[in-house]
């Protein structure tokens, strides 16, 4: 939505919006918790009234919406092929596209846990959607496997709905949510959180019956001696979220392994000439700010380059961007000096929890820009602002300093 | 008494330990800034929060709402039992309210979806 509402403001009109859904929003709809949009309207509002503000201007601008249409495929000549009940299957013709497909849960056959194969367990999303959207509780008794924000927000949700949530264990020495979600949403319900902690056995036949919690070493490897019995009728997994590229690949797109979405440029546009992306299919997202923003950045790219009719202003000169010491990859990967705006937004995660460190952008071995951040960590997404006039024709390496 | 807790006030999640007198926060250690201490003194005094569910609707799926502003920490559950005694009429709009007055909080509970 924020994407079509930038190109529809930057002067295109014939624009249309598919979505697979009954309605527009998508995971927005079933995240009815608060936390949404402090930065963007300077409220706390909760996910479905973050979405309400997109669809009224969606509805402003006039911009066509067609829902309940499933894209099955792009080609690089970007033809879209789209089924919906009311139209059946059709080919629409684009001079531009913004991918904003969103991301999808890693579930249990992706994370290799030892057991039977009972009912009872559950992605974190799923039970989420099953709560918030359906009016179903998936069990009574619950064991959380992973500390993402999804599987936070949920043992609170499971506890005010009657549940009983035992416990949160999660693989890795640090949680993979915000501090905020730990303290209002395990600390406030006195839910602990076991950290280097992961299932390693299922039971149940028909039905979930219990789970077994290991404590793992460095290597995560469960340590013998440290299994712990958990009995419950449900299971929940948090452990991670894909983003979701088979349009991206069927048009030909490049994928980076670092984060599974396109590899793009400051434009955001991918290396299929005229196909954008924007969002969780473009790099997972913690903020849903940072999300209509680089949505909103796309939807002006697409609008300049359908424009410009495909077209750069100026003769490009492409320099890469590339991950250093502590960073796990940067959005965009390469930045085209003659076209870039007045300044670019360089996205990117960091590998390990580092305290008292700084960013630094080098430049040919130069560091062009360095910011001091008392604590950096792997849940929360880093954002720096490069503008023009510190860039030179050199690649750039993003990395974790030391203290300044 | 002491009362151990996480600041919420920025990523640093310092570990705080707050003494605790007749319900007042006396002193606070562990903070690395002046959020931390105020963050701890309000935690003690009156921690609040919006809570956020489902209420039932009628012959439709669930209502999201929220209180419209946060609650006293310790009237959530009473908060959330009132939300599920209330039957939501359709349609409804975005902020309407739902119910006037949760649990005697003074605080009305709104809906956060438009719902036909
Ligand atoms: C559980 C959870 C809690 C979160 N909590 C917060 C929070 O408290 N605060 C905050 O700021 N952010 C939060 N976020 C992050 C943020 O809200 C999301 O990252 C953001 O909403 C993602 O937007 P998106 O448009 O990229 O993806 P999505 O919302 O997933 O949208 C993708 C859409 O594409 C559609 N689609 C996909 N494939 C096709 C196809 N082939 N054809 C047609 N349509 C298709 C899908 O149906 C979906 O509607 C949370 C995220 C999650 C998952
Ligand atoms: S005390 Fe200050 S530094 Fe520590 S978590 Fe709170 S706000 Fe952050």
């Amino acid at each position: 939505m924020a994407a079509a509402i930038e190109a529809k403001k930057n002067g295109i009109d014939d624009i249309v919006i598919l979505e697979r859904d009954v309605q527009l929003g998508g995971i927005l709809n079933q995240c009815i918790h608060n936390g949404f949009g402090l930065h963007t309207f300077k409220e706390e509002l909760t996910g479905p009234e973050y979405a309400g503000r997109f669809m009224a201007e969606v509805k402003r601008l006039e911009i066509p919406v067609e829902t309940g249409c499933m894209v099955l495929s792009i080609s690089p000549e970007r033809e879209i092929t789209v089924v919906s009940r009311a139209q059946g299957l059709r080919v629409i013709k684009a001079d531009a596209i913004v991918l904003a497909m969103g991301c999808r849960e890693r579930p249990r056959g992706a994370l290799n846990i030892p057991g039977t194969r009972p009912q009872g367990i559950y992605t974190a999303g799923t039970a989420q959607k099953m709560v918030n959207c359906e009016g179903y509780m998936p069990g009574r008794e619950v064991v959380i496997l992973g500390s993402g924000d999804i599987g936070l927000i949920m043992a609170r949700r499971m506890t005010l709905e009657g549940a009983h949530v035992k416990v949160v264990a999660e693989l890795m020495p640090y949680s993979g949510g915000l501090k905020r979600n730990i303290v209002q949403c395990l600390d406030d319900y006195g839910i602990p959180l076991k950290l280097s902690h992961t299932v390693v056995d299922i039971r149940g036949k028909r039905r979930l019956e219990g789970v077994t919690i290991a404590q793992v070493d460095a290597r995560g490897v469960p340590v013998p001696g440290t299994e712990e019995d958990y009995a419950c009728d449900t299971l929940l997994l948090s452990c991670g979220l894909i983003p979701e590229n088979e349009l991206s690949l069927t048009a030909g797109v490049s994928i980076n392994r670092a984060t599974n979405g396109p590899f793009v440029d400051d434009a955001l546009e991918t290396d299929v000439p005229g196909v954008f992306a924007c969002g969780n299919v473009l790099h997972v997202h913690d903020l849903v700010d940072f999300v209509s923003e680089e949505a909103g950045r796309a939807g002006r790219s697409a609008a300049a380059y359908i424009r410009r009719q495909g077209q750069k202003a100026n003769a490009p000169k492409v320099i890469r961007v590339q991950p250093g010491d502590g960073v796990r990859y940067t959005v965009p990967s390469t930045i085209d000096l003659n076209n870039m705006d007045g300044e670019v937004h360089l996205r990117f995660r960091v590998r390990d929890v580092y305290k008292g460190r700084s960013i630094r952008v080098l430049a040919g071995g130069e560091a062009i820009v360095t910011k001091k951040r008392k604590i950096m960590v792997p849940s929360e997404m880093e954002d720096v602002v490069l503008k023009r006039d510190a860039l030179k024709d050199c690649d750039l390496t993003v990395e974790i300093g030391g203290g300044v | 008494m002491t009362r151990n807790m996480t600041c919420i006030g920025c990523p640093m999640g310092c570990d705080l330990i707050v003494e605790v007198e007749n319900g007042v926060a006396v002193s606070v250690t562990g903070n690395s800034c002046g959020i931390g201490k105020k963050y701890a003194e309000t935690e003690v005094a009156a921690p609040t929060r919006m809570v956020t569910s489902t209420a039932p609707s009628d012959g439709g799926g669930p209502v999201p709402v929220r209180t419209r502003v946060a609650v006293p920490k310790d009237k959530i559950f009473d908060v959330v039992a009132d939300i599920k005694a209330t039957v939501v009429k359709r349609p409804v709009a975005i902020g309407d309210v739902v119910i006037e007055d949760a649990a005697g909080t003074g605080v009305p509970v709104i809906a956060t979806k438009a719902v036909e």
